[in-house]
């Protein structure tokens, strides 16, 4: 196992593996999406509270999910890389950065386009909404301190440590602005209490979730190859492999 | 009931089709550009270090 | 332990030598406090409501203007590397560090808070309160700050990011200590009080690591 590990984050390996894995990845998360774009849209019969609008939730919780499981994926990933200094690690660690911040701001934006038939108001300062703004602030953190860092290496590990040290707020952070909001909670605001979800909305909405996890490993994927590439560039097999692939 | 009939319906979302459609436009255009942005850069990333080495290759030569 | 007061003694020194600097940041926090009301309208039932929040946005501000200097000027001149490879453990010179930074803009907000309550209009009857959120709040600010400015110390405009980095992770002691203050007049505040406390200690304990860690990657 720790070998197979080892072998396959060596970056011409990932590089070859990972062009090879990508695209089937592509296709199965296109075709579950499409699946679960028909079950969620065509199939599953209107809310009886929502009524149609409800139909958003196959594209917002999906995101609202993997907002946070990009998150420590990405902690974990720069967790990896500092301790045992395995370079794949950090290259999967900073490129999962613009996809979670995507994904984060996916959420915002379709949260607030169903908050405003349900809520009667684009933006509430729910806590669920508020950690959410935050989680993206923290991505954006990320992402900066990486584009300052002239060096790269330097760039990587100054991301990921400032990545793992948002992990440990991220509990913190949360629970005070729920806290906050039960304090600060108007009446006016009604949260519609969905009890036990039907199946027929169940099936697309799972559906989707695996489809944007899917999403993300390929996009992953295709990101981390770049990187490998930019960061290997006086490498041997990075010319070899550009030598066998000359057009002349 | 027609096919028109239901298919001006389905888009209609019962009324919230402003909120629907656009939520899944947003979302489409992000993740798309999340799909095509990588593929451009790595073409671009072979591109300049090809003629990096081309260049090396040169600069070797006598 | 003779490292970390020999470090103390030494930054207070230094902020002592350069006076006018070291104020600037409790004079920066006085102003902003004065502005809100100009931007606002400065009636009573107006203010009363609002203060603890301006307040305690100026402290974070203040603090966040001052966090610069917790290791630039070692950075510049050098002294940091000699820290870096001192025999002494990193997490305890940055604890050093933190202590003084709070010395030199945490407390003088603690003593400055009583009159600048009265200035916004906070009943006397909340300031108690008031400066026991500034006592249990404020070193968490130095600490977690330290942090965010350890990562940006050897990039030359880092004063942006630094804001990007370090507020985020602000948000809780703004959350508990201005509902504190807010609810000082007559509710029970012993909960948020415990738990600016934990706050306090668990950032003086981990943060002095990260700190130290992200010295270590970003001056090499």
């Amino acid at each position: 196992m720790w070998a197979f590990l080892h072998r396959f984050a060596s970056p011409p390996h990932f590089y070859r593996r990972a062009g090879a894995i990508a695209p089937w990845l592509g296709w199965i998360c296109l075709g579950l999406m499409a699946a679960g774009l028909y079950g969620g849209l065509v199939v599953a019969p209107p809310d009886y509270q929502q009524g149609e609008s409800y139909r958003i939730i196959f594209v917002h919780v999906p995101s609202a999910w993997m907002s946070m499981f990009v998150y420590v994926v990405m902690a974990g990933a720069s967790a990896i890389a500092l301790i045992w200094r395995i370079k794949l690690a950090e290259v999967i660690a900073i490129e999962s950065a613009p996809v979670g911040a995507s994904f984060t701001f996916l959420a915002l934006v379709t949260g607030s386009l169903w908050g405003k038939p349900m809520w009667g108001t684009y933006w509430v300062w729910d806590a669920r909404l508020t950690s959410e703004l935050i989680l993206l602030f923290l991505y954006f953190g990320v992402m900066g301190l990486y584009a300052a860092i002239e060096d790269r290496r330097t760039a990587g590990r100054a991301a990921g440590l400032f990545a793992i040290v948002g992990v440990v707020n991220i509990p913190i952070i949360h629970y005070s602005v729920e806290w906050w909001h039960t304090l600060h909670q108007g009446p006016t605001v009604t949260k519609l209490s969905a009890p036990s979800i039907h199946v027929s909305m169940l099936v697309p909405l799972l559906l989707m979730a695996v489809s944007f996890k899917l999403f993300y490993v390929t996009v992953l994927l295709h990101r981390a190859r770049c990187g490998v590439l930019e960061r290997g560039r006086n490498a041997g097999w990075v010319r070899s492999l550009l030598a066998r692939t000359e057009p002349e | 009931m027609t096919m028109t009939e239901s298919l001006v319906d389905f888009f209609r979302m019962g009324g919230y089709a402003f909120y629907v459609w656009w939520s899944y436009v947003v979302v489409t255009v992000v993740l798309a550009l999340n799909f095509v942005l990588p593929m451009l850069r790595h073409r671009r990333v072979r591109r300049d270090l090809a003629q990096e080495l081309r260049f090396a290759d040169r600069c070797d030569e006598p | 332990m003779n490292a970390f007061i020999a470090i103390v003694r030494r930054d207070l020194l230094l902020a002592m030598r350069h006076r006018a600097e070291a104020a600037n940041p409790l004079l920066f926090f006085v102003i902003v406090v004065a502005l809100v009301p100009l931007g606002l309208n400065p009636r009573r039932e107006t203010l009363e409501l609002i203060a603890p929040g301006v307040f305690w946005i100026g402290a974070l501000l203040a603090t966040l203007l001052s966090l610069e200097r917790m290791f630039r000027s070692d950075f510049d001149d050098g002294s940091l590397e000699l820290m870096l490879i001192s025999p002494q453990p990193l997490p305890l010179i940055v604890l050093a560090k933190i202590l003084a930074h709070w010395l030199v803009t945490g407390l003088p907000l603690v003593l400055a808070a009583p009159p600048i309550a009265l200035l916004l209009g906070l009943p006397t009857s909340s300031l108690a309160v008031l400066l026991t959120t500034l006592v249990l709040g404020t070193p968490t600010l130095s600490a977690v700050g330290a942090i965010g400015v350890a990562l940006t110390v050897g990039l030359r405009r880092g004063g942006m990011l630094l804001s990007l980095l370090v507020l985020p992770l602000y948000i809780p002691v703004l959350i508990f200590a201005a509902s504190a203050v807010s609810a000082a007049d007559g509710l029970p505040v012993t909960g948020q009080l415990y738990l600016l406390g934990a706050l306090a200690v668990l950032s003086f304990t981990l943060a002095p690591l990260a700190a130290a860690a992200a010295l270590r990657i970003s001056v090499s």
